[in-house]
C-alpha cells in the first residue's frame, strides 16, 4: 500500500449524487396545526430529502446524517451544526443519525483532523440547498416572489408576517427541482445561529447515564465471544497449540488457528493466532489463558527497541538522504560564530484508547454485517470484502461510538478478525481485545532519533540549520521497500520548518520497520516539534535573547512562505499552498497573544519555570506556554498551560477548547509517562501498571485555551494540541532546573 | 495442566505498587484477600448466585471466579460499566459495593454475597443524580467511555466527603484514567455537584 494514504485527496462532489424522495400520501394533506397565520406541519408521512444528509418529515422533524466517526472530538455534533445552521433549523427539532459506511458520503475516514476542514463548505451548501427549496415552496404556495420569503428558525416567513413551518413545506419542497449546489446563497457569517457558538455534544445524557453504545456495548442477541492469543512478534504465526485444557473450561465452544500475515503485516490484515470462542467473555479469557502454544519465529524475532534506537542515532549523526536543501549549510557553518548540536529521542508509543479494539460480526449466507468502533468504515468495508471474498455490496458496516481512538481505529484488522471468526463458527461473534492485547499488538508510534546542528553568525542571527530525522516509516507496515520516512511524514513538522534561515538542510536515514507502525495523534509532528521546539529554545539561550523574542526574530518578516521553492516534498496536509498558505503573521500573532495571556516572564518561585513552543500542524497555528514546578524530590507538577489557537473559524469553540485541554493531558503522557519498549520481537509493557498514562494527579491543573477570533477557513483541532506541548514543557523544565531534556519520556534523575 | 496459571495469577496481582496506595484499589485487594477469592484455573464448574444489583435480586449462573464486571455486562446486559484494563488500574469498571467505589473487574462473583451493588444504571431512581447533572453542565465527556466509571467514583467521593478539597479529589479520582484528558472538567464538575448537594 502506498503511504500516500497518509493524506487523502478523495473529495467527491457528493451532493449531486442524491435523490429527491417523497414517500407517503400527498393526497388529502392533513393540516395538524390550525394556527390562523401559521401552518406548521403537514402529512407526517411526507418527507423532504434534498440530499444525502438531510431529511425533513411532515411533523417538521429534521434528521441529519453524521457521516464521520465520533471518538471524542464532538464531530457527530459539530458537522450537523453546520448543516442545521444553513438550513435555519431549530436544533431542538433535529435528530442525528450515524451513517453506515458508504462511499456515497464522500470521505468517512475520520483522521488527519480533516472533518471540519473538508466538509465545512459542502455541508453548508447541503443545508443552504434545502433552505432555498423550502423558501421556494413557500413562495409558490403563497404565489409571491421568493425574494419576499425568508427561512427563519424552522419556518419560512413572508414579509407580510405570515409563515409556514418546515413540516408543512416538506411535501411541497420535495416536488421542486434541485437547485445548483454552487449557486445557492450561503448565510453571512454574522447571521450564523450555531456556527462559532458553543454547543454541547448530542450524546451527552446517554454518556453520563451509561446508555451510550460504544463498540463493546453492541447488544445483538446470541452473540458468542472470541478472544485471540496472538504471537508476541507481529506477523509471525503459530507452530502448534494444545487446546485440551482450554476446551474443558465451561462455556468454551471452539478453539482454532487464524492464519498470520507474515511481515509486513499490512494495515488491514489480522495478526492471526489461536482463537478461543465461548459463550461469554470470562470463559473465553480463561480458555485463552489455558492454551499451550508454540510460536513460530519471524524475521523480526531479534527486534529490540533499545539497540535499534541507538543505531538510528548513529545514522542521525552521519550524512543522509537530502529532503530539503536551501543555500549551503556546510559553508555557512564555517562562517558561524557559535555552533549548537543536540540529539533527540522519542520512544515507541501506544494509542491505548480507553475502549480497546472490538467488533461484532455476523456472517450469514454470503453477506456480512458488522458493528464496530471504526474511524474508517469504508476502509473496513473494503478490507472485509477482500478477506471474505465478497462484493462490497454484501457488507454492512455499522459505526458505533468510539471509546477513544487516536488513530488506532482507522485500521480494520480487528473487524476483519470478527468477520473471519463469524464465518468459521457460523454464528454471530464479538471479538474482545484485552488491554494486554491492545498495548502489545498496537500499530505503534515510530521511535525516532534526531540530530540538529545550528550555526549562529557574528550578527547573532541563525545562519545555518541542519536537521536529520530517522524513524521507521508507517509505510513499512505494508511495504517492505518503505525503509525511509516518506515526504508526507516529513511534512509533519520537519521539512516545513518555517524559520527564516538562509541555509537549511534536512536529511533522513534508512530505518526498516520491524513492528506494526501507525498513525498516533499528530503522527511525526510529535518528534519533530519536540526536537525543533527544544532546539529553538537552546538557540534563544545561546543568542542571549528571551525565548519569545527569539521566536519572533527567527520567524522573520510577515510573509507567506513559498515552500514550493524550498522543497519538492512538502504536502501541506494535502491542501494547495495557495488555499492554505503558511502565514508567518498568524504564527507571530499566536506567540504575541500567548506572551500576554501567560504573563510571560512573571516572577515564579524557585523550582518553577515557564517554557514556550509554537507549531503549525494540520494547518492550525498553536502557541503553547507551560508553567512547571519541580519539587525537591524531582516531582513534576504543571500548574498552568496556556494554549493560543488559530484554527480559522472555530465551528464549535467549546469542543475546540476541550480538544486542547485534553490534548495537554494526552501530551503529558507522552512527555512524562509513556514508553513502549520491545525486546526480542515482543512488547515488554502490557497494561497500565507499566504503560503509564497521565492521571488526574499528573495532568495540568489548569489549561487555558485562547481561540483567535477568525473568519478564515476552518483547520484542524484534534491533533494540533499535541506537538507543541512536550517542547514547551521541556523548555519550562530547563527554566526551572537548568537541565536540558532531549529524550522522552522525561527522566529528571 | 494449567501451565499458565501462575503467570496469570501473577499478572492479575502485580500492581507494581504505583496506585496501590489509593483507597479504592486497596479496598479491592483487601476485600479479595479477605474473601480468599481470586482467578483460579482449577475452577471449572458453574454455580448459581443471587446478587443484589440496583435494588433488585438477580439470579445468575457463572463460574465462581467470574469478575463481577462480566456478570454485569454479559449476563445482565448492564453495559454502562466498562472494561478498560481488567487489573483494577483504570477505574472504567467502577461500581459501588455497599456504597464504596469498587473495581468490578477485580471482584469475583463468589465474593459478592449479600452486599449491595450499584451500577451507573442504578445511581438515580428519578431523573439525574447531581453528579450526572454537574457532568452535563461542565460538558465533561469527550469520547465518554471512561465517564461512567468516573461518575461512580465521584458519587462515592461526595457521599463520603461532602465538600472535598482538591487533594481529596485527586486521591479519590486518580484510580480512574481518562485518555481524552477531561480531568480538569471532572474536578470542576465534582465541586459543582458537591455545592449543589450541600444546598
Amino acid at each position: 500500500m502506498d503511504d500516500h494514504k497518509i493524506f487523502k485527496v478523495s473529495r467527491r462532489d457528493f451532493i449531486k449524487t442524491t435523490s429527491v424522495g417523497v414517500t407517503g400520501l400527498l393526497i388529502g394533506m392533513s393540516i395538524s396545526c390550525t394556527d390562523n397565520k401559521k401552518k406548521l406541519t403537514g402529512d407526517p408521512q411526507s418527507r423532504f430529502t434534498p440530499n444525502l444528509f438531510i431529511s425533513i418529515d411532515g411533523n417538521g422533524d429534521v434528521k441529519l446524517i453524521a457521516h464521520r466517526s465520533e471518538m471524542g472530538t464532538g464531530i457527530k455534533t459539530s458537522l450537523p451544526i453546520i448543516i442545521a445552521d444553513e438550513l435555519e433549523a431549530d436544533w431542538s427539532k433535529v435528530k442525528i443519525e450515524q451513517a453506515l459506511g458508504d462511499d456515497k458520503y464522500g470521505d468517512q475516514n475520520t483522521d488527519g483532523s480533516y472533518s471540519v476542514r473538508m466538509f465545512f463548505m459542502p455541508l453548508r451548501k447541503a443545508g443552504a440547498m434545502a433552505r432555498t427549496m423550502l423558501e421556494q415552496a413557500a413562495a409558490k404556495e403563497w404565489g409571491v416572489d421568493v425574494s419576499t420569503c425568508k427561512a427563519v428558525n424552522h419556518e419560512v416567513v413572508h414579509s407580510s408576517g405570515k409563515a409556514f413551518g418546515y413540516g408543512y413545506l416538506a411535501a411541497k419542497a420535495a416536488l421542486l427541482p434541485l437547485p445548483d449546489e454552487n449557486k445557492v446563497t450561503l448565510k453571512s457569517p454574522k447571521d450564523f445561529r450555531y456556527i462559532g457558538k458553543p454547543s454541547s455534544i448530542i450524546d451527552m445524557e446517554d454518556i453520563v447515564t451509561g446508555q451510550a453504545k460504544f463498540g463493546l456495548d453492541t447488544n445483538v442477541p446470541n452473540t458468542k465471544v472470541a478472544v485471540i492469543k496472538r504471537n508476541p512478534e507481529a506477523g509471525a504465526g503459530v507452530k502448534s497449540f494444545n487446546a485440551e485444557a482450554a476446551s474443558k473450561i465451561p462455556g468454551v465452544i471452539k478453539v482454532f488457528k487464524l492464519d498470520a500475515p507474515g511481515f509486513p503485516t499490512n494495515f488491514f490484515k489480522p495478526l492471526g493466532g489461536v482463537v478461543v470462542v465461548a459463550d461469554n467473555t470470562w470463559s473465553a479469557l480463561k480458555g485463552r489463558e489455558a492454551l499451550v502454544i508454540e510460536w513460530e519465529h519471524g524475521k523480526n524475532a531479534n527486534y529490540s527497541s533499545a539497540p535499534y534506537i541507538k543505531n538510528m542515532m548513529k545514522g542521525a549523526k552521519s550524512k543522509g538522504k537530502v529532503r530539503r536543501d536551501n543555500g549551503d549549510v556546510d559553508e555557512a557553518f564555517k562562517a558561524s560564530k557559535t555552533l549548537l548540536e543536540a540529539e533527540f529521542i522519542v520512544p515507541h508509543l501506544a494509542h491505548a484508547p480507553m475502549e480497546m479494539p472490538c467488533a461484532v460480526a455476523h456472517f450469514h449466507e454470503q453477506s456480512c454485517q458488522v458493528w464496530a468502533p471504526t474511524q474508517d468504515p469504508q476502509g473496513a468495508k473494503k478490507a472485509l470484502a477482500g478477506a471474505l471474498g465478497l462484493d462490497e455490496k454484501a457488507i454492512t458496516v455499522n459505526v458505533t461510538l468510539l471509546g477513544g481512538a487516536f488513530g488506532r481505529k482507522s485500521k480494520p484488522d480487528f473487524i476483519v478478525e470478527a468477520a473471519l471468526i463469524s464465518k468459521n463458527i457460523g454464528a454471530q461473534v464479538r471479538v474482545v481485545w484485552t488491554r494486554e492485547d491492545d498495548i502489545q499488538h498496537d500499530f505503534f508510534h515510530a521511535p525516532s532519533a534526531q540530530y540538529i546542528k545550528v550555526g549562529i553568525d557574528k550578527n547573532n542571527r541563525v545562519n545555518a540549520w541542519l536537521h536529520r530525522s530517522v524513524f521507521p516509516s508507517i509505510g513499512g507496515t505494508a511495504a517492505e521497500q518503505a525503509i525511509e520516512p516518506s515526504g508526507g511524514e516529513l511534512s509533519l513538522g520537519m521539512i516545513d520548518m518555517p524559520y527564516d534561515i538562509k541555509n537549511v538542510r534536512c536529511e533522513t536515514q534508512q530505518a526498516p520497520t520491524k513492528i506494526r507502525i501507525g498513525w498516533l495523534r499528530s503522527v511525526s509532528n510529535i518528534q519533530h516539534a519536540f526536537a525543533i521546539g527544544c532546539m529553538v529554545d537552546e538557540i534563544a539561550h545561546a543568542r542571549g535573547v528571551d525565548p519569545v523574542q527569539n521566536l519572533i526574530d527567527m520567524i522573520g518578516d510577515d510573509r507567506r512562505i513559498d515552500f514550493a521553492s524550498l522543497t519538492k516534498e512538502l504536502e501541506n496536509y494535502s491542501e494547495k499552498q495557495e488555499d492554505f498558505p503558511w502565514e508567518t503573521a498568524r504564527f507571530k500573532n499566536v506567540i504575541q497573544v500567548a506572551k500576554e495571556k501567560s504573563s510571560w516572564g512573571k516572577k515564579l518561585p524557585k523550582g518553577s519555570g515557564q517554557g514556550i513552543a509554537v507549531h503549525r500542524s494540520f494547518l492550525t497555528y498553536v502557541a503553547c506556554v507551560v508553567e512547571v514546578n519541580v519539587d525537591e524530590n524531582n516531582k513534576i507538577t504543571i500548574p498552568k498551560v496556556d494554549y493560543v489557537v488559530d484554527c480559522g473559524l472555530a465551528v464549535n469553540p467549546e469542543r475546540v477548547k476541550s480538544q486542547f485541554e485534553g490534548g495537554a493531558s494526552f501530551s503529558t503522557s507522552i512527555a512524562l509517562k509513556s514508553e513502549i519498549t520491545v525486546k526480542d520481537g515482543s512488547v515488554v509493557e502490557s497494561n497500565f501498571h507499566n504503560y503509564f498514562l497521565a492521571r488526574m494527579s499528573d495532568a495540568p491543573i489548569q489549561t487555558a485555551v485562547h481561540i483567535i477570533e477568525s473568519n478564515e477557513k476552518p483547520t484542524g483541532a484534534g491533533e494540533p494540541p499535541v506537538p507543541p506541548f512536550a517542547p514547551a514543557l521541556c523548555n519550562a523544565l530547563f527554566a526551572a532546573t537548568g537541565k536540558r531534556i532531549r529524550q522522552l519520556p522525561v527522566k529528571l534523575t | 495442566m494449567f501451565k499458565n496459571t501462575n503467570h496469570f495469577l501473577a499478572r492479575k496481582w502485580k500492581l507494581d505498587g504505583r496506585h496501590l496506595a489509593l483507597v479504592p484499589v486497596r479496598e479491592i485487594i483487601l476485600s479479595m484477600v479477605k474473601d480468599n477469592c481470586y482467578i483460579d484455573f482449577k475452577i471449572t464448574h458453574m454455580a448459581t448466585y443471587q446478587i443484589n444489583i440496583n435494588g433488585q435480586v438477580q439470579q445468575v449462573e457463572a463460574m465462581p471466579d467470574t469478575p463481577l464486571l462480566w456478570v454485569l455486562r454479559d449476563h445482565l446486559l448492564l453495559t454502562g460499566t466498562k472494561f478498560g484494563c481488567g487489573i483494577a488500574q483504570c477505574g472504567a469498571c467502577t461500581v459501588h459495593l455497599d456504597g464504596m467505589a469498587t473495581r468490578s473487574c477485580g471482584l469475583v462473583i463468589s465474593s459478592v454475597g449479600e452486599r449491595k451493588i450499584t451500577t451507573i444504571e442504578g445511581i438515580s431512581t428519578g431523573g439525574l443524580h447531581a453528579v450526572q447533572q454537574a457532568w452535563i453542565e461542565e460538558n465533561v465527556p469527550q469520547c465518554g467511555f471512561c465517564q461512567t466509571g468516573q461518575i461512580m467514583s465521584a458519587v462515592a467521593l461526595i457521599t463520603q466527603t461532602p465538600n472535598p478539597t482538591d487533594e481529596e479529589i485527586d486521591v479519590a479520582m486518580s484510580g480512574n484514567i481518562c485518555r481524552c484528558g477531561t480531568y480538569e472538567r471532572i474536578k470542576k464538575a465534582i465541586k459543582r455537584a458537591a455545592k449543589s448537594e450541600l444546598k
